[in-house]
C-alpha cells in the first residue's frame, strides 16, 4: 500500500490535485493514500499507553512532575513535550441520558440509600450523590489534527513545516528557527515551542515509522484500538459505521469530530469519535484555518494601499495648485 | 481491571463492542467503571454477602443448571448429621476449637466419613498455609459417598446450601453492601441469563478479592456460583485469577513459597512427615480416588533432580536433606521474628516490602535488625535504603550510624535482558528471548543463584560435616556460556521437564515419571514442556494458522491442556451440551474422547464406565466424574475439608470495620491469623468500644500509570510524570465533613501509622448508608515511597497484620482510619500522634481482639452437637 521506495524526491509540478488530497496539493506525484488517525473515545480506557509510547519512540522530554488535580490528567495539554494528551472529564450524567431505561430510584424501604447530601467543594459539582453510579468519566487521547488546510504550514517562513507524501504535517527540527508564527496560527493550540530550545515540536504521525510501513507508536501501543491508524478514507468509513452502531445501541450522543472535509480546516487527518460536545473535551467547536482570510486581507490591504497612493497623488497634485 | 490490567481489558472492550454488557462492582468509580454499562458502588469487604445474594437468587428461583449440578457437583452428597451450620450458631460452624482458634473438621465430612476423611484438626494446617497445595488437587475423601439424586434429603449439599444462603436476600445485600436491590437484581439476572447450555460466563478476579481475612472464601463463593450455573470446564467459563506481575502463576507452580515444593508437593513437616513414605503417603492418600496415586514417582523424581547420583532408593532419595517446616514461616511471621532478632539474613529478589507489604514500619524495623540483607533489583529501592532514608530515620527509630544490617545491593537483569519463561493465569508457559545484554554488573537471577551455589560448594568442598552434605551432593552442573558464564536457561527447562537418567531422553509427560530412581523431574506438572527435546514453550504458530484453541502457541500445564476439567464441557453421556459450546466430547465409534483440546480425562474411559467396588486411584472415577483431581470426582459446592474457615462461605466483617456484622453475632472470621506482637495493633471494631476513633474505611489499589511498589515506574520519567504525587481520593461529602480541600494536604491515621497525601475531591467516591449509618470510604494508591523520581508516603504503612487462615494472605484491601486536613507531624510528634489515637481507641500494642465475638456460643470441638455450646 505504502511504497516507501516510490517517494518522489520533492514537490514536482502539480497536476490539479483532487480536493482533500493535500499531498498532491503539495506537489507529491503518485503519493500513497493519505494516512491518519481515528481516535474512538468510546473505547478509550485512559491507560495513557499512547502518551508513554510516543515519548519513548520520539525521545520527547518530560513535561514536568506536577499533580494537576484535573482528574487523572497530569499532562494538562498538548505541548512541545506532550504530543499525545489524554483528557479525563468527570461528568455527572444528565438525567435520562441512557434512554430512560433506568428506574428513577426512590430510596427503598430498606436502610441503605445513596445519600442526598449537598455537594461541596471542587471540582464544583452540583447535585446530589443520588444516581452518582450513573456518573460518567470521559477519556480522550488528543493529538495534532494534521489539518487538510494547515495554518501552521501556511505561515512557516523557513519551510521547516512541510506536507509529507502521506498528507501529514511535520516539523523538521533542523530547519525550524523558532520564530513561533505557527504557534498562533494553529486553530487547535497544538503546536508549541519548547522552552529550552525555542523550536516548535509536535506529533509527526511517526513519519519515520509509517515511511517504513509501521504503525505509529501510539496506535501500536493502544490496547483497545481506541487509536486507529490507516488510510483516511478507510478510517472515515469505519468511523461512520461505528457511530451508526453506537446510535443503534442507545448512545445517541456519539458523534464524529474533524471528519468533515467541508469544515473550517478542510477536515482533519486525525479525527475523533466523541461522546459529548467538543468543548467538553477542550476542543474548538468550529475550528477555522487561521489563514482563511489572508487573501481577502491582502486584497483589502492592496485596495487600501492603492487608495492611499491615490490620495497622496491627489494631495500632491492639489498642493501644486 | 482497566486500571491494573489494561492490556487484558482489551478483551472486555472487544466483548463490549460485540454487545456484551459489563457490570463493575467496586468501592470507587475507576477506569473500569467508566467502560462498564452498569456500575455498582459497594462497601469494601462485603463481597461474600453480594455473591451469597446471587447464590440465593439462583437457588430460590431454581435457575441452576440442574443436569450439570446433579451429575458433576457434590449437590446430591449427604453430609454428616454432626454438622452444624454457621446459620444456626451465630456465625460459627461446628467443631470450633477456641484454644487454637481453628476448626476440627470431622463434623463437616460426608455422612459416614466423619473419622476417615479430611484434615481433622486444622491448627497445624493453618500455621503452614496448607490450603495452597489445593491449587492443583482437592482434599482426600475415603471410599464411596451417600447421595440423594432427588436433592430432597435435608442433609444433602443442595439443601444445606439453600438454607445457608436463605438470608442473603436482595434486602440483606442492600443492608450489608449498600447496593440498591434493583441494581443487585439486574446483576443477578444478567449472570444467570448468560449461563446454561448455550451460554457460559467467566469470573475473573484479582487481589481485590484475595487480600482479605476471608480471601479464600471470596473465591469459593464465586466458584459456587460458577458450578451452580455450569460455568466450569466449559469454553467461556471458569474462575480465573488475574496475576499482579508476569509469572506469578509460575512462582506458585515452581514456588517462591515457604510451604510448597515444585508441582504443589508440600514442604515436609518435621512432625507429620518424618520419613519419605510418611511424606509421600500424606500426598497420595492410598486407596483414594483420583490422580494423585502416582505422587511417589513425582516426589522421587524431584529429589533425583535435586541430588542426582547421590539420591538412591536405598537412602530415600536424600529425603533427609530436605528442610522441614516447624510452623509458620510466612513472610509476616518472618518479619516479626526479624524484629525479635531471630533471623540473621534475608534475600529480597524483585520485591520491595518497605513499600509493598502491609505494615511498612514493621517491615522496615525488621530489615533494620539483620546481620545482612541482599537486595537484587533494577533500581535502588526503598527496601535497600530504608536504613538511611526511611521514615523511621526521621522519627529516630532507626539510626543510620547504628543500624546493624549490612545491605548488599546487586543490580538485576530485567525480563528483556535474560531468557526464560513466563507462566500466566491460564497455566500457559511462554518462552522469552533475550533482547539486549544487561547493563554493567546487572545479572539474571539464574546467574546469581547458580554462581552463589557454585561458590558455596567450592568453599565447603572437603567439609566433613554432615550438615554440608545437602549442599555438596546437589546436582549443580548446568552448562554456561558467554563472558559471564551465564547458565543455559534451556538446560534448566529440560531438567524441569524431566528426563530418563540412563539415556538423557526428555520425558514426554508426567506419566513417564518413575519412583525407582530412573527419572529426574524438576516439576512434574511441567513434564512435557521439553518433550522430544523441543522447547515447546517457544512455539509461536500464529493464531490464523491454527484453530481457536491455539494449542501450538506456547505450552500449558498439564499436558498442554488449555482448559482443566474439560470433560464437563460434554453432558454425562459424553455429548456436547450444545453445538455452540462444543469443546471435548466422546466419540462412540472411535471409543475415545476427542475435541478441540487435550481431554482432561482418561481418553478411552467411556461415559458409561462405573468403578468396581473397592477401586482406588483413577480407576475409582466414573465415566461421568469430570473433576478428576477431586477425591470424589465432583465439583465442590460444599467443601468438607481443604478450606480451614468453613465448608461454606459466610459473610464476616473485615478485621477492621466500622460496622457490626448484620448477619451474625460473630463479627470477623474466627479463624483469621493474628499476631500478638508489640509492633502490631488492630483498630477496634464493633462490638468493641471506641471504633468511632477510626471512623472511615480506606481501601488501596493500583493506578494504571504505576506498577506495585513503584520500583519500575516511579523511577521511569514517562511513567512517573503521569501520576507524580501521592494522593487520597475523597467524596465531596467527606471533604466537607473533614475540612479537606482539593489539592490541599491531608493526613490519615491508623493505630500503626500516620501518612500524608494530596487530596483529590471527586464524585467518583460515594458515601453509603449502611444500617442507618453513613459510611465514608477513601481510596489511596499504594505505589509511593521515598525513593525514585516521584515520592510520597506509603499507603501500606496504615495496615496492620491480619491474615487469611488458608493461605496466609494479608488483609490489605481494607482498614479503618481517621483523616485530618493538613500535613502530618514530623519527628517525635509523629509517634505521639499515633500514641494519642491508640490511647483514645483503647488499643494496647500487641493485643489482638478476641477471635470469637463475646456472646457467641461455642460448641464442643470435635463434634457437632446441637449448636448450644458452652460459650
Amino acid at each position: 500500500m505504502v511504497d516507501a521506495q516510490g517517494r518522489p524526491g520533492g514537490p514536482a509540478t502539480p497536476a490539479a490535485p483532487p480536493p482533500g488530497d493535500p499531498a498532491a496539493g503539495a506537489g507529491w506525484v503518485d503519493a500513497p493514500p493519505r494516512m491518519g488517525f481515528f481516535t474512538d473515545t468510546s473505547v478509550c480506557i485512559g491507560c495513557k499507553a499512547c502518551e508513554v509510547a510516543c515519548k519513548e519512540w520520539n525521545g520527547v522530554p518530560t513535561s514536568g512532575l506536577d499533580l494537576l488535580g484535573m482528574s487523572y490528567d497530569n499532562t494538562g495539554a498538548l505541548t512541545a513535550n506532550s504530543w499525545r494528551h489524554v483528557a479525563f472529564v468527570e461528568q455527572p450524567r444528565p438525567a435520562g441520558h441512557r434512554g430512560g431505561s433506568e428506574p428513577t430510584e426512590a430510596p427503598a424501604s430498606g436502610a441503605t440509600e445513596f445519600l442526598g447530601m449537598p455537594a461541596a467543594g471542587p471540582p464544583g459539582r452540583t447535585g446530589t450523590a443520588e444516581g452518582r453510579s450513573d456518573f460518567r468519566w470521559l477519556m480522550m487521547s488528543d493529538v495534532c489534527k494534521h489539518c487538510t488546510q494547515a495554518g501552521c504550514l501556511d505561515v512557516c517562513p523557513t519551510g521547516a513545516l512541510f506536507r509529507t507524501e502521506f498528507g501529514t504535517v511535520v516539523v523538521q527540527e533542523d530547519i525550524c528557527n523558532g520564530c513561533g508564527y505557527c504557534v498562533s496560527a494553529c486553530p487547535y493550540g497544538v503546536i508549541d515551542r519548547r522552552v529550552d530550545d525555542g523550536r516548535v515540536w509536535k506529533c509527526t504521525l511517526c513519519y519515520d515509522r509509517i515511511g517504513a510501513g509501521l504503525t505509529p507508536a501510539c496506535a501500536q501501543a493502544c490496547p483497545t484500538e481506541s487509536i486507529q491508524y490507516g488510510p483516511l478514507d478507510e478510517l472515515r468509513e469505519r468511523a461512520a459505521a461505528r457511530v451508526a452502531t453506537l446510535h443503534e445501541r442507545g448512545t445517541p450522543e456519539a458523534r464524529l469530530y474533524g471528519h468533515d472535509p467541508h469544515d473550517g480546516v478542510g477536515g482533519d487527518g486525525a479525527f475523533f469519535l466523541l461522546l459529548d460536545e467538543p468543548e467538553v473535551y477542550g476542543l474548538p467547536p468550529d475550528p477555522q484555518v487561521t489563514t482563511r482570510d489572508l487573501p481577502k486581507m491582502w486584497q483589502r490591504a492592496g485596495v487600501a494601499a492603492l487608495a492611499m497612493a491615490a490620495g497622496a497623488v491627489v494631495a500632491f497634485l492639489g498642493g501644486r495648485r | 481491571m482497566a486500571e491494573a490490567h489494561p492490556v487484558g481489558f482489551q478483551w472486555v472492550m472487544e466483548a463490549r463492542k460485540r454487545g456484551a454488557k459489563v457490570f463493575h462492582v467496586d468501592p470507587r468509580f475507576t477506569r473500569t467503571s467508566a467502560s462498564a454499562d452498569v456500575y455498582l458502588p459497594i462497601r469494601a469487604g462485603t463481597d461474600i454477602a453480594l455473591l451469597g445474594g446471587v447464590i440465593n437468587y439462583i437457588l430460590t428461583n431454581e435457575l441452576d443448571f440442574r443436569e450439570y449440578v446433579l451429575a458433576y457437583t457434590n449437590a446430591a452428597t449427604i453430609v454428616s448429621e454432626d454438622f452444624v451450620d454457621a446459620e444456626d450458631a451465630e456465625g460459627l460452624f461446628s467443631g470450633f476449637d477456641p484454644a487454637t482458634g481453628s476448626y476440627v473438621q470431622d463434623s463437616w465430612q460426608y455422612a459416614g466419613h466423619e473419622r476417615d476423611s479430611g484434615s481433622g484438626h486444622t491448627a497445624t494446617a493453618r500455621e503452614t498455609a496448607a490450603g495452597l497445595r489445593h491449587e492443583s488437587h482437592g482434599a482426600p475423601i475415603a471410599g464411596q459417598v451417600e447421595r440423594d439424586e432427588t436433592l430432597q434429603h435435608p442433609r444433602c449439599v443442595y439443601q444445606i446450601l439453600k438454607r445457608h444462603f436463605a438470608r442473603y436476600t436482595p434486602e440483606m445485600v442492600q443492608r450489608v453492601c449498600g447496593l440498591p436491590p434493583e441494581k443487585f437484581l439486574e446483576l443477578a439476572r444478567a449472570w444467570t441469563q448468560n449461563s446454561g447450555r448455550e451460554r457460559t460466563g467467566c469470573l475473573i478476579y484479582s487481589v481485590g478479592w484475595t487480600q482479605h481475612s476471608v480471601g479464600v472464601q471470596y473465591i469459593r463463593t464465586g466458584a459456587i456460583i460458577q458450578l451452580l450455573l455450569g460455568n466450569v470446564g466449559r469454553p467461556g467459563g471458569g474462575v480465573l485469577a488475574l496475576r499482579g506481575h508476569a509469572s506469578i502463576q509460575g512462582s506458585t507452580d515452581i514456588p517462591t513459597l515457604f510451604n510448597l515444593l515444585p508441582g504443589y508437593l508440600p514442604m515436609p513437616h518435621h512432625a507429620q512427615h518424618p520419613t519419605f513414605d510418611d511424606w509421600v503417603n500424606a500426598i497420595r492418600h492410598p486407596g483414594q480416588k483420583g490422580f494423585w496415586g502416582n505422587a511417589r514417582a513425582y516426589a522421587a523424581s524431584l529429589l533425583k533432580a535435586y541430588w542426582g547420583e547421590a539420591a538412591t532408593p536405598d537412602n530415600d532419595f536424600c529425603y533427609g536433606y530436605l528442610p522441614r517446616l516447624t510452623g509458620d514461616h510466612g513472610t509476616y511471621q518472618q518479619v516479626l521474628d526479624m524484629i525479635d532478632g531471630k533471623i540473621r539474613g534475608y534475600f529480597l529478589l524483585g520485591q520491595n516490602p518497605a513499600v509493598g507489604s502491609a505494615h511498612g514500619r514493621a517491615q522496615r524495623l525488621g530489615m533494620a535488625n539483620l546481620e545482612w540483607l541482599v537486595v537484587r533489583d533494577l533500581f535502588m529501592i526503598e527496601s535497600a535504603t530504608f536504613w538511611q532514608r526511611g521514615p523511621e530515620v526521621a522519627t529516630g527509630e532507626i539510626v543510620p550510624q547504628e543500624c546493624r544490617t549490612e545491605v548488599f545491593f546487586l543490580p538485576a537483569a530485567s525480563h528483556v535482558e535474560k531468557e526464560g519463561t513466563f507462566t500466566q493465569t491460564q497455566r500457559l508457559l511462554q518462552w522469552r528471548e533475550k533482547a539486549v545484554d544487561p547493563p554493567g554488573d546487572a545479572r539474571s537471577e539464574l546467574w546469581f543463584f547458580y554462581h552463589l551455589g557454585r561458590r558455596l560448594r567450592e568453599k565447603l568442598a572437603g567439609s566433613p560435616l554432615p550438615r554440608d552434605r545437602a549442599l555438596l551432593d546437589l546436582a549443580w552442573d548446568y552448562p554456561t556460556h558467554g563472558p559471564h558464564d551465564e547458565p543455559d536457561a534451556e538446560a534448566v527447562l529440560r531438567e524441569i521437564n524431566g528426563y530418563d537418567i540412563a539415556t538423557g531422553r526428555p520425558l514426554a509427560g508426567f506419566a513417564e515419571a518413575r519412583d525407582d530412581g530412573t527419572t529426574a523431574v524438576g516439576c512434574w506438572i511441567y513434564a512435557g514442556v521439553y518433550a522430544d527435546g523441543v522447547n515447546q514453550a517457544a512455539r509461536r504458530r500464529p493464531g490464523g494458522e491454527q484453530d481457536w484453541v491455539a494449542a501450538e502457541w506456547g505450552w500449558a500445564w498439564p499436558a498442554n491442556r488449555r482448559m482443566l476439567y474439560n470433560r464437563a464441557s460434554a453432558d454425562p453421556q459424553g455429548r456436547p451440551w450444545s453445538d455452540r459450546k462444543r469443546y471435548v466430547w466422546w466419540d462412540e465409534s472411535a471409543g475415545r474422547w476427542t475435541g478441540h483440546d487435550v481431554p482432561d480425562f482418561e481418553v478411552t474411559k467411556a461415559p458409561s464406565y462405573r468403578p468396581p467396588p473397592g477401586a482406588s486411584g483413577p480407576a475409582a472415577l466414573a465415566g461421568d466424574d469430570p473433576f478428576v483431581m477431586q477425591a470424589d470426582g465432583k465439583g465442590w459446592l460444599y467443601a468438607p475439608s481443604g478450606v480451614l474457615d468453613g465448608p461454606l462461605p459466610t459473610h464476616y466483617e473485615p478485621a477492621e470495620s466500622p460496622v457490626r456484622n448484620p448477619l451474625y453475632g460473630q463479627q470477623g472470621n474466627p479463624t483469621r491469623k493474628t499476631y500478638r506482637h508489640p509492633v502490631n495493633s488492630v483498630n477496634p471494631s464493633p462490638p468493641q468500644e471506641h471504633s468511632q476513633v477510626f471512623p472511615y474505611v480506606f481501601t488501596v489499589s493500583r493506578l494504571t500509570e504505576h506498577h506495585t511498589a513503584g520500583g519500575m515506574s516511579r523511577t521511569v520519567a514517562p511513567l512517573a510524570e503521569l501520576q507524580p504525587e501521592m494522593f487520597v481520593e475523597v467524596s465531596p461529602e467527606l471533604a466537607t465533613l473533614a475540612g479537606l480541600n482539593h489539592l490541599g494536604w491531608a493526613h490519615l491515621v491508623s493505630a500503626r501509622a500516620v501518612i500524608e497525601a494530596k487530596v483529590l475531591v471527586t464524585d467518583r467516591l460515594v458515601p453509603l448508608r449502611v444500617d442507618g449509618r453513613v459510611i465514608h470510604q477513601l481510596w489511596l494508591p499504594y505505589h509511593f515511597g521515598f525513593e525514585g523520581l516521584v515520592t510520597g508516603d506509603s499507603a501500606n504503612d496504615l495496615f496492620g497484620i491480619t491474615l487469611d487462615p488458608n493461605v496466609l494472605i494479608q488483609e490489605s484491601k481494607i482498614g479503618t482510619c481517621d483523616v485530618r486536613p493538613g500535613r502530618r507531624p514530623t519527628g517525635a510528634a509523629l509517634g505521639e500522634l499515633v500514641d494519642d489515637y491508640r490511647r483514645r481507641a483503647g488499643v494496647t500494642p500487641g493485643a489482638v481482639p478476641p477471635a470469637v465475638t463475646p456472646g457467641v456460643p461455642i460448641g464442643p470441638p470435635g463434634s457437632g452437637g446441637d449448636g448450644e455450646g458452652n460459650g
